[in-house]
């Protein structure tokens, strides 16, 4: 009887811009041209920008917990890029707003969101993805179900789906993974391994090497790429994307990034995480790249990086006043989206506010007043 | 005596028992090094070890289910559970489990963990951390359900609960972690699951509730006349719950009012007043009532407050019951 190797692997990491801005033209050949570089970077400054004002909001009591995005931009935006705005669809988490935005969805719904208010989720017509998905881990089965109503009608479309790290321990993104080999649907699971969930670091998470070797025994190619890095993000994504769109099936592509704020900010991150390894990230911070970069190209300079941060200040204080002044929803607004018809008694809790039946019915108990009477 | 808060109490106990008895060991997202998001288990770890306070992978059917493995092992697991809105994936190991195995065993497998989740609204928090799921678990044989809304409430009944032999689910109203200190006694002692508190005695009418919205209700009652005799009872146990406590009450008040903020179908208001029509008919005086959650989601923040038992709809419903 032999005792040989019946499955081998490796897993691909993949870089392509460094953290100092130097290019690996090979790998870059047919990946983004500086006209693109330029316009992703630019709406980077200004998507930092809202994100850094939303953490300010929420100081200042003008929002309530806001999970800051800080530091993910690149993940988010490559992979966002590569899909096809309209047509693919986007299933998010709530750390890659970006992405959302990149696909038509108005910054301000964002804040809508976390300012407690579900207008933010009431996605515009024409603008293809889900709201921000509280449970953590539940939302790639969406992605897979979608994607897979694409195969159905033939259609060739794909879904994405963003999760952190931590969620890979929940076994629905384990069920997810396996529907979408199995059903071989065009979906790409993008996990946003930004090393912390919480206060649990990855190697706590898991015992794994990578979160990317999760996907082979699923049967799905899987690949780690720096996430920070808009050329490797957008390649590895298009290259699942192509692969999907020709009937290929699913991919697994794992963005090796890092969560530079607090969890949110409800979270104190000092209690849990050594300053000096936030600091070795901060020099890894997207931003700096992509403008190292573009210098070097001589695309871009001081005086343009000024006049991006004005134009990201003007358009963001307008996203902010959209925001705040859209006044607090009628009371009615509870009971109106919990059914196509509202069953009879839920009418009635409507329109009267009230769950006793006393309350509802005045005439019916008989009373006129509200003089307490006591037996 | 220290003086402490709900968040206080309940780590104080857990420190306690802990020290008492070596079986008991927490689990749960973010419960160790960084205690608790709560800051329910702060110190813990430093204290016993990471062996005992353990930061599990992000995974609530995970916790669940080897904490029924423990249990079954001879150990006392306290597992946490972030928020109530994420018990879905822990809630098929929970009742299908953990509540059946003495059912399924004849006796011979038992499973004494008490799973801890913040519960209710009032905090200004995102979705699913807002909810009132305790009937749910209520309705499950097996299950014990309690939820003390006050710090040395919250001392008894926790050590009552791990050493429970069966499970408990252990609901601490996040609304008032923080919002009032009171003396809690440093003697062992535990609260029998399955007795209520009547915080205030009164003639007129019985209010019944538990959580959070004991504070609520008590606002109400500052908005009545004087004259008006309220009896408050503070339920603590939803399962088994306190029926007698109930009936004796409202034999004597002939009305009564049950709040909560749970969604007023199916929630344990209708199981309380059912079990009061049956035992209390030809006392009452009046249709007993519910103030209670809309038959709704949780809405977000922003209507949080019109969605639950604010002390203005409690206060009407009383004056109704007193005058119809
Ligand atoms: C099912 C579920 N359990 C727990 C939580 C509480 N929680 C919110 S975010 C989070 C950590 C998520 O970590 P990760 O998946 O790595 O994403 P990140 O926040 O790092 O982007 C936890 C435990 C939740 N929202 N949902
Ligand atoms: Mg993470």
């Amino acid at each position: 009887m032999p005792k040989k190797v019946v499955y081998e692997a490796a897993i691909e990491y993949l870089q392509i811009l460094d953290e100092n801005g130097n290019l690996d033209k090979n790998l870059a050949k047919d990946t983004l041209t500086d006209e693109e570089v330029l316009s992703l970077y630019e709406q980077m400054v200004t998507y930092r920008h809202l994100d850094e004002v939303a953490f300010k909001l929420q100081r200042s009591g003008r929002m309530g917990t806001y999970p800051q995005n800080k530091g993910q931009e690149a993940a988010a935006m490559g992979t966002a890029f590569a899909a096809k705005k309209g047509i693919d669809f986007l299933v998010p988490c709530y750390r890659e707003n970006a992405a959302l935005f990149m696909h038509g969805l108005p910054p301000h719904y964002i804040l809508l969101h976390w300012m407690g208010d579900e207008r933010g989720n009431q996605i515009p017509e024409g603008v293809h993805c889900t709201p921000l998905s509280i449970p953590i881990g539940t939302q790639m089965l969406h992605a897979a179900g979608i994607a897979w109503a694409y195969k159905i009608r033939k259609e060739p479309r794909c879904a994405l789906t963003y999760f952190g790290d931590g969620a890979t321990s929940e076994g629905d993104f384990h069920e997810a993974m396996n529907f979408a080999s199995v059903l071989q649907a065009p979906c790409i699971f993008i996990c946003q391994n930004n090393q912390w969930a919480i206060s649990v670091p990855r190697e706590v998470q898991m015992n794994s090497e990578t979160v990317a070797q999760k996907a082979l025994a699923y049967g799905m190619p899987g690949i780690q790429v720096d996430g920070n890095d808009l050329f490797a993000v957008y390649k590895a994504t298009r290259e699942a994307l192509d692969r999907a769109r020709a009937g290929g099936g699913p991919s697994f592509i794992e963005c090796v990034t890092y969560r530079l704020a607090d969890h949110t900010t409800a979270d104190d991150a000092r209690r849990y995480r050594d300053p000096k390894e936030v600091e070795a990230w901060v020099a890894k911070d997207p931003i700096i790249r992509h403008r190292r970069y573009l210098e070097s190209k001589g695309l871009w300079d001081d005086a343009k990086q000024a006049a991006a941060e004005a134009k990201a200040k003007t358009i963001v204080s307008e996203i902010v006043k959209t925001a705040e002044s859209i006044a607090k929803p009628a009371i009615t607004d509870i009971f109106d989206y919990t059914f196509a018809e509202l069953p009879t008694d839920l009418i009635r809790q409507r329109d009267t506010m009230r769950t006793s039946s006393l309350g509802q019915n005045p005439e019916q108990a008989g009373l006129t007043g509200s003089s307490v009477e006591v037996a | 005596m220290p003086e402490m808060n709900l968040v206080q109490a309940i780590n104080s106990t857990l420190a306690h028992e802990m020290e008492r008895d070596e079986r008991v060991v927490v689990l749960g997202e973010d419960v160790g090094l960084n205690g608790g998001v709560f800051r329910v288990t702060e110190g813990l770890q430093a204290r016993f070890g990471a062996e005992r306070v353990v930061d599990t992978p992000l995974a609530e059917s995970g916790i669940m289910g080897s904490a029924v493995g423990l249990a079954m092992a001879g150990m006392r697991p306290v597992p946490e559970i972030q928020f109530e809105g994420f018990l879905g994936p822990a809630y098929d190991q929970l009742v299908n489990h953990a509540a059946r195995y003495r059912t399924r065993s004849r006796g011979a497998i038992t499973i004494p963990l008490t799973v801890r989740v913040p519960v209710g609204g009032g905090i200004h928090a995102p979705e699913l951390h807002s909810d009132s799921p305790e009937a749910i678990y209520a309705h499950h044989p097996g299950l014990k359900v309690v939820m003390p809304s006050t710090p040395s409430d919250a001392k008894g009944l926790l050590l009552a609960a791990i050493r429970d032999p069966d499970p408990v689910v252990f609901f601490e109203p996040k609304r008032v972690y923080r919002s009032f200190k009171e003396d809690v006694s440093d003697e062992d002692y535990t609260i029998e699951i399955g007795k209520a508190k009547v915080v205030s005695e009164g003639e007129h009418v019985t209010v019944v509730t538990w959580g959070a919205p004991v504070f609520q209700c008590l606002a109400a009652m500052d908005e009545l006349p004087e004259d008006v005799s309220v009896e408050l009872i503070d339920l603590r146990s939803i399962y088994p719950w306190d029926i007698d406590c109930v009936v004796e009450s409202v034999r004597k008040t002939g009305r009564c009012v049950v709040v909560h903020e749970a969604p007023k179908t199916c929630g344990f208001g209708a199981e309380i007043s059912s079990t009061i029509q049956e035992q209390c008919f030809l006392h009452l005086q009046a249709p007993v009532q519910r103030v209670a959650g809309f038959d709704t989601v949780m809405p977000y923040y922003k209507l949080e407050l019109e969605y639950m038992p604010e002390a203005p709809r409690i206060a009407e419903a009383i004056r109704q019951v007193l005058a119809y």
